[in-house]
């Protein structure tokens, strides 16, 4: 009875540390095929990598490149815009006939428009400080006139110019000779 | 207390002390009016006799005899006499009431004004009288009672009463100049009295404000401003906050009344083409008055409202023409100089002054109403510009560059007597004299 007694005890302790053995075993096996597969997978995810960052480069490249011609194009735009602005038209004294440069210039002016189909403009009349200020007015209002006549001929349409004389109460350039009055016999071109 | 006072001062009491027998259009011959700065009235306004004593009534003696000289002479028919040269006592009677007309006559004068004066507690009695000394003679006899404030008005009274006596006309004391001046910064229009006194701002545009015209009550003032960033036509009341704006396609510019109606012609170019109209005191178009491609501008009425002077490049250069409204036939009226603008009619109805150019710079003519006889005014003394008869047709007030910047002038229609009207910050221009007011 005593015996039956130790070799119950016995196979308390021996079965469960079989058991045990068991489980570590079967652990360890388990544990090296999932190595395996890792290293396998990190392979194929850095070639992955690898072919993702060159298609990246070379969209950033592409990018850049497209940037690159944005940006000439926005250069050009700009200018053109400027120079809408900037480029006045000049008159002789107390006319509002268009000069063969002012016609040149207007005609830069309808290329412009036509380019910027959106874009509306207000054409301004200037005079020098000579003459009276009524008169001058008057003037200002023909040779606005005058530059948009030009230009709905050139085919622009006239919804999109608007005139504005300021007679000679906004001259560009405050001396009192030749000079001065030369730039101020003008018009000036605004977009809206 | 104080609307007792301001009852006392429109109560200005103007009374004739003495009727002036045989006084008719016969006495009207002291001043040819048809040449009336050729040869100037000596006249003599010594210090007023102090009825009152006290520090008042001494100072007032004194300015109110110089204000009474000055405004006489702004009518430029006066020779005003040196105080020095007198040898009558003001302050004793021969100096005011019991006048020794050798004591004049014998220093030149020809005319006299003597007053006496009597200031109490703020309240102002003035008597004033005009002798013709040769004749020995009382012309115009007045009392007038009100306030110390009403000083001002009191002597344009009586020099209006002088004037009447003198030429059968009221004269100008009670009009107004209406101008554009950069005082603010900015142009904006200004009202001040006759000779230049008691300046007062109109507009608050911020803006370009020019061509103040007014209508033939004075009740109303036309101008363009770009108040609302374009050349618009404001029609406001002066005293009320009525009015329109005209607001156009193009320019809404040169506005003119027409005499004794309340509609005026102004140019407008939402045809394409400064074309000249007429419009309602309501900015409402009436009828087209101009017809021609190319500029036409700056309407000038004739005094019956049947004609109009305009400026027009329809031959090249700007000239002025006459329309005559009934026929619709138009005449041009300048062949002088290349750039003739800015026609006034004269109130007379017989003379038109208008700006000349030559040079880049212009001078003051003025012209037959049938195109003879154009006579410049104002030579060698810078820009001069705008000219505006006063409602009288003896004076023309222009602007001018003779001392520099622009300021406004006065002269006599035959070009005599040129002098600055007031200073004030900035440069003024482009002045319009009021017509006759109904008296304040």
């Amino acid at each position: 009875m005593r015996n039956k007694l130790w070799i119950i005890l016995t196979l308390a302790f021996i079965v469960p540390g079989l058991l045990f053995t068991v489980s570590c075993a079967k652990k360890a096996v388990k544990d090296d095929a999932a190595l395996a597969q890792q290293a396998q997978d990190e392979e194929a995810k850095a070639a992955k990598a690898a072919a993702e960052k060159a298609r990246q480069e070379e969209l950033a490249r592409q990018q850049a490149m497209e940037e690159q011609q944005l940006k000439e194009e926005s250069t050009l735009k700009q200018e053109a815009r400027d120079m809408f602005l900037n480029d006045d038209i000049h008159f002789e004294f107390d006319s509002s006939t268009l000069t063969s440069g002012a016609q040149l210039t207007l005609k830069k002016k309808a290329e412009w428009l036509q380019n910027n189909p959106d874009a509306a403009s207000t054409i301004e009349g200037h005079c020098d400080e000579r003459g009276t200020s009524e008169y001058n007015l008057a003037l200002g209002d023909r040779r606005a006139n005058s530059a948009k006549a030009f230009l709905v001929d050139l085919g622009i349409s006239a919804s999109r110019l608007t005139t504005i004389s300021y007679g000679e109460e906004r001259p560009e350039d405050p001396g009192h000779n030749e000079e001065s009055w030369a730039k101020n016999r003008r018009c000036h071109f605004t977009i809206k | 207390m104080k609307s007792c006072r301001t009852l006392i001062s429109w109560l200005i009491a103007s009374v004739f002390i003495l009727t002036i027998p045989g006084m008719s259009l016969a006495g009207y011959d002291y001043i040819d009016i048809t040449q009336p700065y050729l040869r100037k009235l000596p006249i003599a306004v010594p210090f007023f006799k102090k009825i009152s004593t006290g520090n008042d009534a001494d100072q007032l003696s004194r300015t109110l005899s110089d204000l009474l000289s000055e405004t006489l002479d702004f009518t430029g028919y006066f020779k005003i006499l040196n105080r020095e040269a007198f040898l009558a006592n003001p302050q004793t009677d021969a100096g005011f009431a019991n006048v020794i007309f050798h004591d004049w006559t014998s220093i030149g004068a020809e005319l006299l004004v003597t007053g006496g004066i009597l200031v109490k507690d703020n309240l102002l009695e003035i008597e004033l009288r005009l002798y013709d000394t040769f004749k020995e003679k009382l012309l115009v006899g007045k009392r007038y009672k009100g306030g110390i404030s009403d000083q001002r008005r009191i002597i344009r009274r009586f020099c209006s009463d002088v004037i009447y006596s003198l030429t059968g006309d009221r004269g100008i004391f009670d009009t107004e100049i209406a101008f554009v001046s950069t005082s603010s910064g900015t142009k904006e229009i200004y009202i001040c009295e006759f000779d230049g006194y008691n300046i007062r701002r109109v507009t608050y545009t911020k803006s370009i404000t020019l061509t103040p015209a007014w209508s033939s009550d004075g009740q109303w003032i036309a101008y363009t401003s770009y108040a609302r960033g374009k050349p618009d036509l404001y029609i406001k009341h002066l005293k009320e906050k009525r009015g329109t704006v005209v607001s156009k396609k193009g320019i809404n510019i040169t506005p003119a009344w027409r005499p004794n109606q309340f509609d005026l012609a102004a140019t407008l170019s939402f045809s394409g083409d400064p074309e000249i109209y007429l419009l309602t005191g309501t900015g409402k178009v009436i009828k087209r008055l101009t017809n021609n491609k190319g500029i036409d501008v700056s309407p000038a009425w004739s005094p019956d409202g049947k004609h109009m002077a305009f400026v027009s490049k329809r031959s090249g250069t700007p000239q002025i023409y006459i329309k005559n409204l009934a026929s619709g036939q138009v005449k041009r009226l300048t062949f002088q100089g290349r750039y003739n603008t800015q026609p006034s009619w004269s109130p007379k109805g017989d003379k038109i002054a208008y700006a000349s150019m030559e040079g880049g710079l212009n001078n003051i003519f003025v012209i037959n109403t049938d195109g003879q006889n154009p006579i410049q005014l104002t030579h060698n003394e810078g820009d001069n510009e705008s000219p505006s008869w006063s409602p009288d047709g003896n004076l023309i007030v222009f602007s001018s560059t003779r001392e520099g910047p622009y300021r406004i002038y006065v002269m006599t229609g035959y070009g005599t007597d040129q002098r600055r009207l007031l200073t004030l910050k900035g440069q003024q221009t482009q002045p319009k004299w009021s017509p006759k007011m109904t008296r304040k």
